[in-house]
């Protein structure tokens, strides 16, 4: 039995990672054949950083992927607390009007948005890019600040506020502190949302304006080309690290 | 805190851009455009029960339905496996099991095209057996390979959240009774997971009904599925309403199979990566 769960966890693995290991080592093949080796280079990684498109799609990726967590993660914290203090009817309907983007599909929500973009006159690109992109990132912030808004014992600020404290510094001082591991996990789910998004921003941009995934699409489209597995291998090693990262220091806190 | 209307510039914004954006979807659906102007008609769902979309439809519901199920195969016992090991490993298989996750979707699905192409790694090693190269690409199984690939981590994490929440001693108690490991499982065990069964299986057959990329990246230019579809109509077509009249149709589908699977779901499952 253990040999048998050894063996399918095994299986189960090797059709996880085969395919991207095979895509990475041939991002160092001379030849442009996917399944010959011609010896080891790294002109597919030279070429990548040349390409003009990649890098603007690169640069578009992360400003989009910034401006957007940090807009959505102000407008989802001030609308959570002022949700946490609704009254219960009121509140369902704006907590189904938040799910409404989460439950819908991205290909629904995509069409929709450029729909009402073009309605409005609004030319496709980097605007309507970051608009679609804030829309689909508030949900989460919200989602991720209100059960830390739950746990809140609301006599604290009342004391605070009992104690002398205006409103803003009783939020800055009290309630603030105590929602934050919520803000800071429905900002990093935000980020990386829009940073891996492709349907809703195929659909919402335009005129030269394309992240990562889209121009990833376009490329693969139109075959096979060596500067994607180049392009893979670097975007799969940060993923990596970064992950690494986080759980080191996740996992020092919980022993702390 | 008695500021009510600080939630007002968020509920203006969601109205601007999700209400009335399905709003308009739903007007372009019952309405067409002619000469005369913009006249309401249900023309653009009945184009949609054509044979050819019917069967479009069709096959997309099947091969969701189809990936859906080899997910739960494979998947349930991969989270019995996790939630099985002990904490030191546990952390380190969950860690190794998320990372490709993390990899861009249309890079993992781009990896598969490599590999399944006519000159591809996998043609090349059958070549070296003298097996003529075969057409692994471009098919209903490329496309479900696609999706069960991209969407295994979906099953697998809510059902592995629920497991290693069951209490060890009700398993316990079912031994010291005398049920073997069969019984255990199926009276038990199994019962017991079904709350994270239902979101795995919306969890995959939603993303798999709707997507495009998968099946036009592994599918090829010419197989289409309900989300190509869609996206034909309003990138190459210019036909709105008919591809809001088809949006409108997939809107219900995933309601529908959400209703059904939230009777299961008896709280809230999420993967839970960041905590």
């Amino acid at each position: 039995m253990r040999f048998l769960k050894k063996f399918y966890t095994l299986i189960i693995f090797f059709f996880l990672y085969a395919p991207i290991i095979v895509l990475m080592i041939f991002s160092f093949n001379n030849s442009k054949s996917r399944a010959k080796w011609g010896g080891f280079t790294l002109k597919w990684y030279a070429e990548l950083f040349k390409d003009n498109e990649i890098l603007s799609s690169l640069y578009y990726t992360i400003i989009i992927a910034v401006i957007s967590s940090l807009v959505a993660t102000v407008i989802g914290t001030i609308a959570a607390i002022g949700i946490h203090n609704m009254s219960k009817i009121k509140k369902t309907v704006v907590m189904n009007l938040t799910y409404l983007p989460v439950i819908n599909p991205d290909i629904v929500t995509g069409i929709s948005l450029m729909i009402l973009f073009i309605f409005i006159k609004l030319n496709l690109g980097f605007i309507t890019l970051l608009f679609a992109h804030i829309t689909f990132n508030i949900p989460y912030v919200i989602l991720s600040v209100m059960p830390k808004l739950k746990q809140l014992d609301k006599h604290v600020y009342e004391a605070a506020l009992d104690l002398g404290a205006t409103p803003l510094f009783a939020f800055r001082k009290v309630v603030l502190p105590e929602i934050m591991p919520g803000v800071v996990t429905g900002a990093l789910l935000a980020f990386t949302l829009s940073l891996d998004d492709f349907v809703i921003s195929f659909f919402t941009t335009g005129s030269g304006v394309s992240n990562l995934s889209i121009t990833i699409y376009s490329m693969a489209r139109r075959g096979i080309n060596p500067k994607i597995n180049a392009l893979s291998t670097i975007m799969f090693i940060t993923v990596l690290l970064l992950l690494i990262i986080v759980n080191k220091r996740t996992s020092r806190k919980e022993n702390a | 805190m008695k500021i009510r209307w600080i939630s007002t510039p968020y509920i203006v914004w969601m109205i601007m851009f999700t209400v009335v954006p399905l709003l308009l979807v739903f007007f372009f659906s019952i309405t067409v455009q002619t000469d005369e102007g913009i006249t309401f008609t249900l023309e653009n769902f009945k184009k949609l029960s054509e044979p050819i979309y019917l069967k479009v439809l069709w096959r997309s519901i099947y091969l969701a339905f189809v990936s859906t199920v080899i997910c739960l195969l494979l998947g349930y016992p991969m989270a019995m496996i996790l939630a099985g090991t002990d904490v030191k490993r546990k952390n380190v298989l969950i860690f190794l099991f998320v990372a490709p996750m993390w990899m861009n979707f249309l890079l993992r699905t781009y990896a598969w095209l490599t590999l399944l192409e006519k000159n591809g790694l996998i043609n090349t090693v059958l070549s070296l057996f003298g097996i003529k190269p075969l057409n692994l690409l471009y098919n209903n199984l490329a496309v479900l390979l696609g999706m069960v690939y991209n969407f295994l981590p979906f099953m697998v994490l809510p059902i592995y959240s629920v497991l290693s929440k069951v209490d060890k001693s009700v398993i316990e108690a079912a031994q010291d009774l005398g049920a073997n490991n069969f019984k255990v499982f199926t009276k038990v065990t199994f019962p017991l997971s079904l709350p994270g069964v239902a979101s795995g299986i919306t969890m995959v057959f939603m993303p798999a009904v709707t997507t495009f990329v998968v099946p036009r990246l592994l599918g090829g230019a010419q197989f289409t599925l309900i989300g190509n579809l869609i996206e034909r109509q309003f990138v190459l077509v210019g036909d709105w309403n008919f591809g809001s009249a088809i949006s409108i149709v997939m809107m219900i589908l995933i309601l529908i199979s959400m209703g059904i699977m939230s009777r299961y779901e008896t709280e809230h499952v999420g993967g839970g990566f960041f905590g």
